[in-house]
């Protein structure tokens, strides 16, 4: 039988695109995570630059848009020395009827080296990595509703920071599930490292009962969901989605799934609260909270850029 | 292994002397990983010196990154001292093409404008790459280029000089 190899990994197991935390071996996910330990170091130097890829081109293809996960890319790439190239693509050639191989067979004319993909099409990075010169390397930064894999490992060095250990944890992540990346590749990547027990909690129409099939424990009573957790994570909760059979209301949704003070009271004490941003404040989460002492939106975000820096030196340094 | 006649030991008491005839009131030592590091160390307690010593990682700095990429365990540059006008005395415990120096300057840069930096090696080894050269070393050897020379350290402490065929 013909072996299928995971197109991220070459053939002595080293990854050379990052597309999903699914069918990663768990010393890749370490090895992401100890990198970046050495990365967030770099930002207490006077230079906080290192020349690891210095001379290399990194195009941001953001065909969905996101300022935030962009810039953060981008910072990633500029303290690694790379030249970075920002292309506006929703508005430019997609727009002109131009095809996403099309795109990228120009672009790697262009002599790309990295190719940094947001997408609202589950699998395009797949796609891009499947159809680029053997040299270059994709990174997924987010694919519809299937994957982000640079969040799932900045949520687990995030973890790994403050708990130290995964073995133990139980790890709530609440809100809209079903159509969150974020929470499909943090489930994968706790799943990897070992977490004692993951939690889905939210309304039915937001928390499936066959993320059962994923090893996930699935709350739709809040209390019961937050309960003894250690490691809260709550989702965005997309305006889009409010419209409908989904969901009655944003105040609703907040009545019942918002994490309050006096909700987060029935986690573990020292129990950690995360969110990937943008916060609605009032809508998914209550400020008291988004802004306590629990709250690790703010180092999230800081290790996301180390996560990222760690995440593009390994790709970039291990060849097809 | 082989039968080589360098003996890691004796030429530590002699790296110990000199560095003890280096130092100046404002110098900080700073060990190159792994091996510097061992020596850095073990210098700073039997030298008595104030503070701690500082140890150079320069991974971030390799010149070979294109060919053999991250590795997959990485380890730290720690300086716990200002680097700003400090006479950094730099120990590694060989000294062959030069490169590991380049790159162990850069990555001190990093941190701040050292007021000199110096180095000290256990040995001296043929094959220099780069123009780069020693304060003192405890001995001179020349090697095959083929012939890799490191140090190891045992469970007591104890130092030594392996030789063996390089991997690639």
């Amino acid at each position: 039988m013909l072996e299928q190899r995971n197109p991220q990994l070459n053939r002595n197991g080293e990854l050379i695109h990052l597309l999903s935390i699914d069918g990663l071996p768990r010393e890749v996910l370490i090895q992401i995570l100890d990198t970046a330990g050495t990365f967030l170091s770099v930002n207490d130097r006077e230079v906080k630059k290192v020349p690891l890829l210095r001379g290399k081109s990194i195009f941001n293809l953001f065909f969905e848009n996101s300022t935030r996960t962009r810039t953060t890319f981008e910072i990633a790439a500029k303290r690694l020395s790379a030249d970075v190239i920002n292309l506006d693509i929703a508005r430019s050639s997609t727009a002109k009827g131009e095809s996403l191989l099309d795109t990228i067979a120009n672009l790697s004319a262009m002599h790309a080296d990295m190719f940094i993909v947001r997408h609202g099409e589950s699998g395009a990075p797949y796609l891009v990595a499947r159809h680029c010169a053997p040299h270059v390397h994709v990174i997924n930064a987010g694919d519809g509703r299937h994957a982000h894999p640079t969040q799932g490992l900045l949520d687990m060095y995030t973890i790994r920071h403050f708990k130290r250990d995964f073995t133990n944890l139980t790890v709530a992540i609440v809100g809209d599930i079903v159509h969150s990346r974020v929470a499909r590749s943090d489930i994968h990547a706790l799943t990897t490292l070992g977490v004692a027990e993951i939690r889905g909690v939210g309304p039915k129409t937001l928390v499936p009962g066959d993320l059962r099939e994923m090893g996930v424990r699935v709350c739709h009573d809040m209390t019961e969901g937050i309960r003894g957790a250690d490691v809260i994570i709550m989702l965005r909760l997309q305006n889009e989605r409010m419209s409908g059979a989904m969901l009655p209301s944003a105040g609703e949704f907040f009545k019942s799934y918002g994490l309050t003070p006096e909700k987060l009271a029935l986690a573990q004490p020292e129990a950690i609260v995360m969110h990937p941003g943008p916060i609605n404040r009032g809508v998914e989460i209550h400020s008291d909270v988004a802004d306590g002492k629990q709250s690790v939106i703010l180092p999230q975000v800081t290790f996301g850029i180390a996560v990222r820096m760690a995440v593009m030196s390994i790709i970039a340094g291990n060849s097809a | 292994m082989s039968g080589l006649a360098l003996d890691a030991e004796a030429l530590y008491v002699e790296l110990a002397a000199a560095v003890r005839a280096m130092l100046r009131p404002d110098t900080s030592l700073v060990g190159i990983l792994s091996g510097g590091g061992w020596l850095a160390e073990r210098l700073q307690r039997d030298l008595a010196l104030p503070g701690a010593h500082g140890v150079i990682s320069i991974t971030l700095h390799r010149d070979d990154f294109n060919s053999r990429g991250m590795p997959a365990e990485s380890r730290q540059t720690r300086l716990p001292f200002e680097i700003e006008g400090r006479h950094i005395l730099l120990i590694d415990d060989v000294l062959h093409t030069g490169r590991t120096i380049r790159a162990a300057v850069n990555e001190l840069y990093d941190f701040g404008r050292p007021a000199s930096v110096q180095l000290a090696v256990l040995v001296d080894r043929d094959g220099r790459e780069l123009p780069i050269s020693a304060a003192f070393s405890a001995a001179r050897i020349s090697l095959p280029r083929e012939q890799r020379l490191s140090l190891e350290r045992d469970a007591e402490g104890r130092l030594s000089f392996q030789i063996e065929a390089k991997s690639r």
